[in-house]
């Protein structure tokens, strides 16, 4: 960011009523499913964000959606993640969850190695993570265990790669005349 | 949960995954009594409204299974964008729902201001509600127009369509464009509105009630339309929710949920309306959800006009907004200020950030991962369309073909958006 910003939103207040929810929203959570559960717990832009693992995060889903008191129980959406500098944790998932009555919203993140990448599904919690499921399969190779039907969705079937995988470049790898090094990745 | 399985495992999975999909593709049907007929509805019928493919499996004119097929006009925009600068995506955003193409813009630069730190003034945020409340209007009156059209009643939809083309004539006055529009700048919007602008505003709010009316006077109590879609595909609260509704759609099944009251944007807080509610989902409380929701739009943009404040249409943000194009031949900051803004080479903050608007047929969000270089370094547009078409098939079984036509019709599906 350069040094002279320009106009920036006013400056968080102590009793932010953003800030006091999130705390309430953290603290429903360790109690719900324990402290160790969650780790990274950040609030970018005001959206608490946590990490946990792939074998907590279908009972964290489905037991959010049951729980009254927050009543996370509308999933907005899912998608995968690429960090191939991240060795054993390449791959991610993100979460976002709603609560429509309370109008909480929470982030939640996973990761797992590229060699190994199942994931349980959330398919048997919503509905709606059928779809979301496959193009996160269909994009970036997660296997979701338990899914109804997990094919590809908006690429081609016989397509034989994850094509938004960080390996996978967006212009011709092949071509010498482009080279982008100083703009661009 | 079988987490721990090694990729042979997972092998097995995606064969099972397939022999599931060719049961549901080819049923075996040993009954004599019952010869399913296979009907490719699409890629290119004109009732699919774009490019999308459903196998239905038909028992004479009932609907016994359905499978979509989607992603014939997929173009990779989440991996396009992550070669792109910030603003140069916004032209990818177009093309999601290009019936409501400002929405999408203005949607992309709040979320690209919100992760940079950018208010918008008073004057630019109001002007960005008429245009996306205009955006709106015309996307609600091509869905529910074609609806009739699909029912058969054309004459409706020639009639509002002379009135889309006026709300076309105002963006042209706004931002040069039409369909893919291309609206506004991170920032504020690119200039401000001009008098002919302001002016055929004015004028078609005053022309378009009557229309409207007699839009809605033609169909709301038309006796033969509602008995085509009264109880037709109908939905509960429940299930709308689970399979991720937002917007018109979700709202015909009885949850007042909408973007633009629960988590307000570009001031939408200063502005009165309300949130049309359906009671059973089905086609004709989307129908009715969508003709207020013109209307309460028809109020708002009438608001924002009156209260349209003075002052500047964008942010004082040189690193990110665009100088006049004459500054830059004659001001050193400003050539400045353009080269590195057109060259990508002012660094966003590493961050995450997670905006939705309430788009034409629902939620549309915009996540955005920044390593804090020039482009995005994962961006995922959360696509309303995408996430309740997989509702599709559920609504449409045990109808009839030609229900299932006006089902898809008031769903609101835009092929662009849902292949992203």
């Amino acid at each position: 960011m350069p040094q002279d910003a320009p106009v920036t939103s006013e400056a968080a207040v102590a009793d932010n009523p953003a800030k006091v929810q999130n705390a309430r929203v953290l603290a429903r959570l360790h109690q719900l499913f324990g402290e160790d559960a969650f780790t990274d717990v950040e609030e970018p832009y005001g959206l608490l964000t946590a990490t946990t693992t792939r074998e907590r995060i279908h009972g964290i889903i489905a037991g959010l959606k049951q729980d009254q008191e927050i009543a996370l129980n509308f999933l907005t959406t899912m998608c995968g993640i690429n960090y191939p500098e991240n060795v054993g944790k390449e791959l991610g998932m993100i979460y976002h969850l709603h609560s429509l009555t309370q109008n909480i919203r929470l982030r939640l993140k996973i990761f797992f190695p590229v060699a190994d990448p199942v994931v349980p599904t959330l398919t048997d919690v919503y509905l709606t993570a059928n779809w979301m499921e496959r193009e996160a399969y269909d994009f970036f190779g997660v296997i979701f265990t338990g899914h109804p039907n997990l094919i590809r969705i908006l690429n081609v079937e016989d397509m034989d790669y994850h094509p938004m995988r960080k390996e996978y470049p967006l212009e011709d790898g092949t071509r010498e005349d482009k080279t982008d090094l100083f703009f661009g990745r | 949960m079988a987490v721990n399985d090694t990729l042979e495992g997972t092998h097995h999975i995606i064969e099972e995954a397939h022999e599931q999909q060719d049961k549901i593709l080819l049923p075996m049907h040993n009954d004599f009594n019952q010869e399913l007929t296979t009907l490719n509805l699409g890629p290119t019928h004109p009732a699919t409204h774009g490019i999308f493919q459903n196998i239905l499996q038909m028992d004479g004119e009932r609907i016994v299974s359905g499978v979509p097929t989607i992603g014939y006009i997929h173009r990779a925009f989440e991996k396009i964008a992550e070669r792109r600068p910030f603003y140069q995506i916004t032209t990818l955003t177009d093309r999601m729902n290009y019936c409501s193409s400002p929405i999408n813009n203005l949607g992309w630069h709040m979320t690209v201001e919100k992760m940079l730190g950018v208010t918008v003034p008073k004057r630019a945020q109001y002007m960005r509600v008429i245009m996306m409340e205009l955006a709106r209007i015309s996307d609600h009156l091509i869905c529910n127009s074609i609806l009739g059209v699909d029912t058969g009643a054309f004459t409706g939809f020639l009639y509002v369509f002379q009135e889309r083309e006026k709300i076309y004539e105002i963006y042209e006055e706004v931002c040069g464009a039409r369909l893919t529009t291309n609206m506004g700048r991170v920032g504020g919007m690119e200039r401000d509105f001009t008098p002919v602008a302001i002016e055929k505003l004015r004028a078609w709010l005053k022309s378009f009630p009557a229309v409207m009316k007699e839009f809605e006077s033609m169909f709301n109590r038309n006796r033969i339309f509602m008995d085509r879609v009264v109880n037709v595909g109908g939905i509960s609260a429940e299930k709308a929710l689970d399979y991720g509704f937002t917007g018109p759609n979700l709202r015909a099944a009885g949850v007042d949920y909408d973007v633009r009251v629960m988590n307000p944007y570009s001031s939408y807080e200063d502005f009165e309306f309300d949130i049309p509610v359906g009671t059973n989902g089905d086609t004709y409380d989307r129908f009715m959800v969508r003709n207020e929701e013109i209307w309460q739009s028809l109020r708002i943009i009438n608001q924002a006009l009156d209260k349209l404040p003075e002052g500047p249409y964008h942010a004082d943000a040189p690193h990110y907004y665009l100088p006049p194009k004459d500054a830059v031949y004659k001001n050193m900051e400003a050539l400045i200020y353009h080269f590195k803004i057109v060259m990508g080479e002012i660094d966003a903050p590493v961050g995450e950030v997670y905006h939705s608007v309430e788009g034409g047929n629902g939620e549309l969000g915009f996540y955005l991962v920044s390593d804090g270089g020039r482009t995005p370094y994962r961006l995922h547009f959360r696509r309303p369309c995408f996430i309740y078409y997989q509702a599709y098939p559920e609504m449409a079984v045990g109808t009839t073909l030609s229900d299932a036509i006006v089902i898809l019709s008031s769903m609101n599906v835009i092929a662009g958006e849902l292949d992203a």
